[in-house]
């Protein structure tokens, strides 16, 4: 707030209040009905806003030589929003997973059964987790990539509160039964629609940081970064379109059914795994790993054949998740193929990452951050493997349906997505807050091993599970009749189960004990600010007017 | 090729343009030709549209997330045939907006659930699943008994729904609230119009067993027990010969 201008207080609360009255014209229109219940929590989110803007309207003007620096305060914020949503969404993990263990966990309450909870989880780790981390990671890294200053102070806010107040929508909603049902896009048409405004600014934001740049080359972290903002924008827009039943109303029907909207929706569903949890995280791949390791790049043709592999690609793999079903046999072939080849541009990604460490290996042993990184690129190659592999008609014949799926999932969220955050913000966060190291180096080793071991425990017992699964419902006895009852197969997965929900667990625990080291390092870089360093090597070449320096 | 991507690295919107380009050619082709290839979707004269009282099912079916633990797309499988019945086929769900495929059976398809179990043994089932299968890990719905059913929107359901393309009638929407209800009270004058409207082969019958008040769960059950009977088609494709 102390480095916004008075103009720049002004249309902030200005946007606020105007969120307010949409709020308060949702409430209104969807009176006594749950469309007005969001309406409230829009409202109740943009007046809190409002106030703090008001209560801290009286604060110091900035110095004009913050111009002159580049412009991180959003980037801090969604920091400590990646941390938070990693812990709700984690313990919202943990509990559907304890649910189908002990399925009487829980209250005789609609909002806690296992079905509203469960897109809380996939929603909170994809969305408030996941996007919070790319939207924070990609404003420091167009930053520094580009040399130049984010073109202006209020757009980066709003992308990333508008962006939360998308989350905040979207998971109440699950709670109250407010859901379209697509997998991965359960939010409703007005939270989609708000979505496409906010992402809008933030594509925005990065064509017009780039116009600023000062080198000429763009950065290959800014185009799996460009990727992640364009694709799912097409993603979303596609998938979500539907006719809501009024416009006072939570409730729409989707323009497309049957065998077209189950394409669309694995065109979407997978291409967000593509997009989401795969470009915007090589993104930040490009960026930290390297800068963590002290080694440029392994090669740039790896990089060029693997950006535009991915691109192309991924987009054609989606009908994999139809195999043997309704959708034409064609459709699922070319699915089947594109799927197996795109392992040749993944697996260039995670060979160039970790070619990336040789001569570093020592750091990598010593530096549990950086060796975040590393796993997180390992997990990447396996899981690629694994997805290439499942893509296959006859072995999807057998995984599919099952935890088999669920186990790969978790196999890319936790070592590859999650992983890849956590070394990117560990190494972030002392850059940010200008501290040496981060508050204890000891507390991201802990951090490491238990998500080491908690992912290690959960895929391994979802693999378990599934292939038992798959195996016991293909099962024939001698007589030519099947084996098992679903019921029997059902029992078989108890173990599985509880094994998943501690290894979940374990996971947990490490994202509360790296929170709480993130907090701490900005208590402790709070309590110290008085000795205000501000590395001098950190600075853009053009500030927020441009100003050429010599040399360029 | 390097000396070419040094070029078009330097230009943000080309650069921009060749993304939304190369990522859009997949789709173009899959989705694209599903709309306008005839054979995609097969043709079923008897092909039905839901009731309301099915469609206010269908949405409690999706508000309480069913479709994260059962698909309903029973595959071209020997196993999956034996054990769910015939294959789906694409006009079976012509009408779900959104399609309910799912991706994952923690339990079992319901493709064909319909009529495979009275509505009693459905109604005990939503209300505490251990009550009838002790292994369950079904979630117990004890709400849907205790919820009156909203019915006063269920015309704007109709209509959205045949503004996207499924063929309700003027007469259909207009009647929407009173059809729901007449299809959980056989005894009732508003009974007839369901039968008139939708066919009378439409079960028309007290769901949740107490024909004077409409619950969630009549509106439930009634749409499990409709599940792979808004038409025959799949019964009279050739599917014996599959996994002979």
């Amino acid at each position: 707030m102390t480095k916004l201008t008075v103009t720049e207080r002004q249309i902030g609360l200005l946007i606020a209040l105007v969120v307010a009255a949409i709020g308060l014209a949702m409430a209104a229109a969807g009176r006594g009905e749950l469309f007005g219940a969001q309406g409230f929590i829009v409202l109740f989110f943009a007046l809190t806003l409002s106030g703090f803007i008001i209560a801290k309207w009286d604060a110091p003007l900035p110095d004009p030589s913050q111009f002159e620096r580049y412009y991180d305060d959003p980037t801090k914020v969604g920091i400590v929003l990646t941390m938070l949503w990693a812990v709700i969404a984690m313990f919202v993990g943990v509990w559907v997973a304890a649910l189908l263990a002990w399925p009487e966990l829980t209250f005789d309450a609609e909002w806690a059964s296992f079905g509203r909870l469960r897109p809380v989880h996939t929603s909170g780790v994809i969305f408030g987790f996941g996007g919070n981390a790319l939207i924070a990671t990609s404003l420091h890294v167009l930053q520094r990539t580009s040399r130049a200053r984010l073109p202006d102070q209020i757009s980066p806010w709003f992308v990333l509160i508008g962006y939360n107040l998308f989350c905040v929508v979207a998971a109440s909603g699950y709670l109250m039964g407010i859901t379209q049902s697509k997998e991965y896009a359960e939010p409703e048409w007005y939270a989609d629609l708000w979505l496409v405004i906010v992402w809008v600014v933030y594509f925005l934001i990065y064509i017009r940081t780039l116009a600023r740049r000062k080198e000429p080359h763009i950065y290959v972290a800014n185009w799996y970064y460009m990727a992640f903002i364009l694709v799912v924008a097409i993603l979303h827009i596609v998938n979500n379109l539907a006719v809501p039943i009024s416009f006072g109303s939570a409730k729409s029907y989707s323009a497309f059914s049957g065998v077209q909207d189950a394409m669309t929706q694995w065109w979407y569903g997978h291409n967000a795994v593509a997009f989401f949890l795969t470009a915007g995280f090589l993104g930040m791949m490009y960026y930290y790993l390297p800068k963590r390791a002290g080694r440029p790049i392994f090669s740039y043709p790896l990089s060029i054949i693997s950006f535009w592999g991915i691109t192309f690609m991924y987009m054609w793999a989606g009908s994999h998740h139809l195999h043997y079903t309704a959708l034409p046999q064609w459709v699922q072939t070319l699915g089947m193929t594109f799927s197996v080849i795109l392992l040749v541009p993944s697996w260039a990604s995670a060979g160039n990452a970790l070619a990336t460490l040789n001569g570093a290996w020592h750091k990598v042993r010593d530096d549990a951050t950086l060796r975040f990184m590393m796993v997180a690129a390992v997990f990447y190659g396996l899981s690629t493997f694994e997805g290439s592999f499942m893509a296959i008609r006859s072995v999807n014949s057998l995984s599919h349906y099952t935890d088999w799926t669920i186990g790969h999932v978790h196999g890319g969220a936790l070592g590859w997505v999650a992983m890849i955050t956590f070394g990117s913000i560990y190494a972030l966060v002392p850059w940010m807050w200008k501290r040496e190291t981060i508050y204890s180096p000891k507390l991201v080793e802990w951090h490491f091993w238990l998500a080491l071991s908690g992912t290690i425990v959960y895929v391994f017992s979802m693999w378990n599970s599934g292939i038992i699964q798959g195996l016991m419902w293909r099962t024939y006895n001698e007589n030519g009749t099947l084996a098992y009852s679903f019921i029997d197969s059902l029992v078989e997965m108890h173990p599985y189960y509880i094994a998943r929900t501690f290894g979940g667990l374990l996971f947990l625990l490490g994202a509360i004990v790296g929170t709480y080291n993130v907090l701490m390092t900005i208590r402790q870089a709070r309590l110290e600010q008085g000795a205000e360093a501000g590395s001098e090597a950190d600075l853009p070449i053009g500030g927020r007017d441009g100003v050429i320096q010599p040399g360029e | 090729m390097a000396d070419f991507h040094r070029k078009l690295e330097r230009s943000a919107i080309a650069f921009m343009l060749a993304i939304v380009g190369v990522a859009s050619i997949g789709g173009l082709v899959e989705i694209a030709p599903l709309f306008t290839i005839g054979e995609t979707v097969e043709t079923a004269p008897d092909m039905r549209v839901y009731t309301p009282l099915e469609v206010a099912g269908r949405n409690i079916y999706m508000r309480e997330g069913c479709y994260a633990c059962h698909s309903q797309m029973i595959r071209s499988l020997r196993d999956e045939v034996e054990r769910y019945g015939p294959y789906s086929l694409a006009v079976e769900s012509k009408y779900d907006h959104p399609m309910l495929w799912g991706s994952k059976r923690t339990g079992p398809d319901l493709a064909r659930v319909g009529e495979k179990y009275s509505d009693a043994w459905q109604v005990a089932h939503l209300n505490n699943p251990r009550d009838v299968v002790p292994e369950s890990v079904m979630p117990a719905y004890r709400w849907l008994l205790r919820n009156t059913l909203k019915t006063d929107d269920l015309g704007e359901h109709l209509a959205a729904m045949r503004t996207v393309g499924v063929p309700y009638t003027d007469e259909m929407i207009a009647n929407a609230p009173a059809d729901a209800f007449g299809q959980s009270a056989p005894d009732d004058a508003s009974a007839d119009g369901v039968a008139e409207r939708y066919g009378e082969a439409t079960n028309v019958r007290p769901f949740d067993g107490n024909p004077g008040q409409l619950t969630e769960m009549d509106a439930l059950v009634a749409y499990l027990q409709i599940l792979g009977g808004l038409t025959d088609a799949a019964k009279k494709t050739e599917q014996t010969a599959l996994g002979e």
